[in-house]
């Protein structure tokens, strides 16, 4: 398939127009890759919850969008990683309804639901959270 | 980026065009709450039909936003919220757009007429001196 030359998209996380810039760019992909509109809503908005995290607790990251389609499946795989100081606890942060800046406490649990595949890694050192959408062709 | 307010005698309509950053969100709901003080409107439409993404942050933005209007004596509703946007949101989590919605912006704008009749405001107008 042609989009998997593609080089994946990176795209630096310093201020919160990058939040824009990196959903869009996940939409794109996931249209291009012919995904639904609802699976392209709901990669854009998670890719929006990760990225704003890392704006608001660790000031910059990156967030890193590679196609990783097979021959039997399309698949976007996002990858969200920062040096902040870590998520303190981790289980806590995927409550539902738990929040520590005044959000509505949906940013990872709900994030988590709209992915196929979600996994975080936290330390004190950053944070690195992987999620991926797939379908079969 | 700053997103215009429209003024139908007291009622003010906003329509979302782009894709906003959470600095504009904030400033769009300054905005708009201290235009509601200054006219005292008695209504509020927020049209989002041009929103394809609407995270936990900007649900919040928008549900704060509504309950601000509320609390200044306006009556407030959002317009067109776009399916795969509803759906998203309720899969993310309950409650993340708790407030009033309507199709479109003209049924909005019915709901609030409506709504502004029966709580007993007649005065739509700007006559406030008959």
């Amino acid at each position: 398939m042609r989009m998997s030359e593609l080089p994946p998209a990176q795209i630096p996380l310093h201020e919160t127009a990058d939040v824009v810039t990196a959903r869009r760019a996940a939409r794109e992909l996931c249209e291009q890759l012919g995904f639904g509109k609802a699976d392209q809503t709901r990669l854009a908005t998670a890719v929006s919850e990760l990225t704003r995290n890392v704006i608001q607790y660790a000031n910059h990251g990156e967030c890193v969008i590679e196609n990783r389609s097979t021959a039997t499946h399309r698949c976007i795989w996002v990858q969200v990683r920062d040096q902040g100081a870590g998520i303190a606890n981790l289980e806590q942060a995927l409550t539902d309804g738990y929040s520590t800046s005044g959000g509505l406490g949906a940013g990872l649990p709900g994030t988590r639901r709209l992915v196929d595949q979600f996994h975080i890694e936290s330390t004190p050192q950053g944070t690195c959270i992987t999620i991926v959408l797939t379908k079969p062709l | 980026m700053k997103i215009p307010i429209l003024r139908l005698e007291r009622i003010l309509l906003v329509s979302i065009q782009v894709d906003l950053t959470d600095n504009d969100a904030m400033q769009f709901q300054s905005d708009l709450v201290e235009q509601v003080a200054e006219i005292e409107a008695l209504g509020v439409a927020i049209d989002i039909t041009a929103l394809d993404v609407v995270d936990s942050y900007m649900a919040r933005v928008i549900n704060d936003t509504a309950s601000m209007v509320r609390l200044l004596g306006a009556e407030s509703v959002i317009c067109g919220v776009q399916p795969f946007v509803a759906l998203t949101l309720v899969e993310m989590g309950r409650d993340l757009l708790g407030a009033d919605c309507a199709f479109n912006l003209g049924q909005g704008l019915e709901i609030l007429r409506t709504r502004i009749a029966t709580r007993g405001d007649t005065r739509l107008s700007e006559d406030e001196n008959v």
